[in-house]
């Protein structure tokens, strides 16, 4: 890389300089390619952590145990059971919940930004709209708790303070913003001609909508749900404050329920001793949460990938 | 003159097609009012709520058994005290990744799983950085449930959402300006320095505080940490305990006692005044410094 020679400068102070910035341009790429390492670390780091000790939580607890048992009761003093499955029930109930509150109206309210609205609602709504993502989900969480869960026990006196339903709704309004931006991005990404198109051939934007943007927008809409799926069986804070500590294996919704975020944050906020199984066992529900999470991501990413049309 | 076609007829065909996709606009409508509508009921009752332990002595008191006299001041500073140590950390590793991702890496198999390792990261529940965090950073690493530890956790936790943003930032600059710089005679890594950096700044601003906004607001990981929550004290050092403000939120929604759910109104008032001054601050530099090429 050849650099003028200032005044005064003599030739061997010059190459001297030169290749110190050679130096530098050598050696940048390797320095920042380590930075780079450092997210894979991170990852290497999360699955050694969550192997290593969930190994060891099978050494005290059999995983047939593990997998297919129906009582979770780990603080039990004479006979401590770990059988994940109440735990899975409870992360399930909340996510079936939220996602039958978030994808009926985040579709809807893509379908309005995408098709009806102007350009101009278009641009005051969605802003708004991610300000609802910002919400930290503690915040969620108390509305959960002192909002919504007196609200619903007007209508359902039977409904528990701590219970599926509430923590479930408001995990639903938490992933509202990521389906409705999602959505509406892979309605939008449809071209002008194939609207054009069916509008020529008479039919309403009601028609238009439901049978020409959605099917080719299909893929991406897909994608948005599973991610939201995943982001509501890993949220934690709604469901440790709203849903409660009894771990259950039965359909209700209106009764107190545990979730595998949950039962981690308990056993954390309790202080249980370094080595103990309740210890691991933690571990091993959060390897089981990981898992689950990772499925998600993974099936979203390739649906958004290979079903991704081209026009 | 014939008539080809037969209004009536065919009004009377469409009519409750037309009907239906009114319907539809309603209803849509609707949805989308009533998404507005919960962040507007979710405000308002947090700020009505909140208002009434919301005062000078309420920032500069430390938690109290007693809801009147209950503060956030150690929650307060130490989220700050966490966020020194955040910033920096995500901001460094972040930016040098989206370099590297952007401007040397070529398209191969091992910067392939690099990037998707980067995406994988992204979707992973914030309660499990929590356990690597307490594994790696408070045992293994000795560094107790302090600043140091929480703060690097949160580092790793917000790390994909500040890379993204950097590497969307650096595409945005135009190849134009790197090949000027070239012809001036600037080696790659000056042309990185002088002339790509400064270009993608506002960018890489603007998403990072969106990012840092999330570590402040992130509960779990400090939970699962064991991070504490009661502490009548400052923090001193890096490696002084603290406690945050979600955390506190999080305690004073826990307890039995009626009165500290107002408190916690007021804690969450204040910690959503800070989100707002920092999306404020990532709008205005959005706003000042967007340029176009």
């Amino acid at each position: 890389m050849p650099q003028r020679i200032r005044k005064g400068q003599s030739i061997q102070q010059w190459i001297g300089e030169s290749r110190k910035r050679n130096v530098r341009d050598k050696s940048m790429p390797i320095l920042l390619m380590i930075a780079s390492l450092i997210s894979v670390m991170a990852t290497l780091g999360i699955v050694s952590t969550l192997i290593i000790e969930t190994f060891e939580f099978f050494q005290r607890v059999s995983i047939f145990e593990y997998l297919f048992g129906t009582e979770w009761y780990p603080f039990s003093s004479g006979n401590p059971t770990f059988g994940v499955l109440p735990l899975l029930m409870g992360t399930l109930k909340v996510t079936f919940i939220a996602i039958c509150v978030a994808v009926p109206l985040g579709l809807a309210a893509a379908i309005y930004l995408s098709e009806y609205a102007t350009e101009r609602t278009r641009r005051i709504m969605k802003p708004i709209l991610e300000v609802l993502s910002g919400v930290p989900t503690i915040v969620y969480g108390f509305f959960a708790l002192t909002f919504v869960t007196p609200i619903l026990q007007i209508f359902i006196p039977s409904l528990k303070l701590f219970n599926a339903l509430s923590p479930g709704i408001v995990v639903g309004i938490m992933i509202l913003p990521s389906i409705i931006s999602l959505s509406e991005d892979a309605m939008n990404a449809v071209p002008n001609s194939i609207r054009e198109g069916a509008l020529a051939l008479g039919a309403t934007k009601l028609e238009v909508s439901l049978k020409v943007v959605i099917p080719a927008a299909l893929s991406g809409i897909v994608a948005s749900i599973v991610l939201a799926i995943s982001r509501a069986i890993g949220e934690t804070m709604i469901v440790s404050l709203a849903g409660g500590a009894t771990p259950t294996f039965d359909m209700n919704i209106t009764g107190s329920i545990q979730t595998m975020t949950a039962y981690i944050v308990q056993v954390s906020s309790g202080d249980a001793g370094f080595g103990t199984t309740i210890y691991y066992s933690m571990f091993a529900v959060g390897f089981t949460l990981f898992v689950f999470t990772l499925l998600m991501n993974v099936v979203a990413h390739t649906i958004s990938k290979r079903f991704r049309e081209e026009y | 003159m014939t008539k080809y076609i037969d209004d009536a007829l065919v009004m009377k065909r469409i009519k409750t097609r037309l009907r239906r996709n009114q319907m539809g606009k309603g209803i849509f409508f609707l949805a989308a009012v009533f998404a507005l509508f919960i962040l507007v009921v979710l405000i308002a009752r947090m700020i009505f709520q909140g208002l009434g332990y919301f005062d000078w002595d309420f920032l500069n008191n430390f938690s109290s058994r007693f809801p009147e006299k209950a503060g956030v001041k150690a929650a307060l500073v130490g989220s700050v005290y966490m966020m020194l140590v955040v910033i920096p950390t995500s901001l460094i590793i972040g930016v040098a990744t989206a370099i590297y991702l952007e401007e040397y890496a070529r398209n191969n198999r091992w910067n392939n799983f690099i990037r998707a390792n980067i995406s994988n990261l992204a979707g992973v529940p914030s309660i499990v950085f929590g356990l690597l965090g307490l594994t790696i950073f408070v045992r293994l690493f000795g560094f107790g449930k302090s600043i140091l530890a929480a703060g690097l956790t949160m580092s790793l936790l917000i790390l994909p959402v500040i890379i993204v943003a950097a590497q969307e930032a650096i595409r945005a600059v135009p190849k134009e300006m790197r090949e000027a710089s070239y012809a001036m005679g600037a080696t790659k890594w000056q042309t990185i320095m002088h002339v790509v950096l400064p270009a993608s700044v506002p960018g890489i601003l603007t998403g990072s505080i969106l990012a840092f906004s999330r570590a402040i607001g992130e509960t779990a990981p400090l939970v699962v940490i064991g991070i504490p929550v009661i502490v009548h004290f400052l923090p001193n050092g890096l490696l002084s305990e603290f406690t945050a403000l979600p955390l506190q939120i999080y305690d004073w929604a826990k307890r039995p006692q009626e009165e500290f759910q107002n408190v916690a109104a007021s804690g969450i008032l204040v910690l959503m005044i800070v989100l707002i001054l920092m999306n404020s601050i990532a709008v205005f530099i959005r706003n000042k410094f967007q340029k176009r090429y």
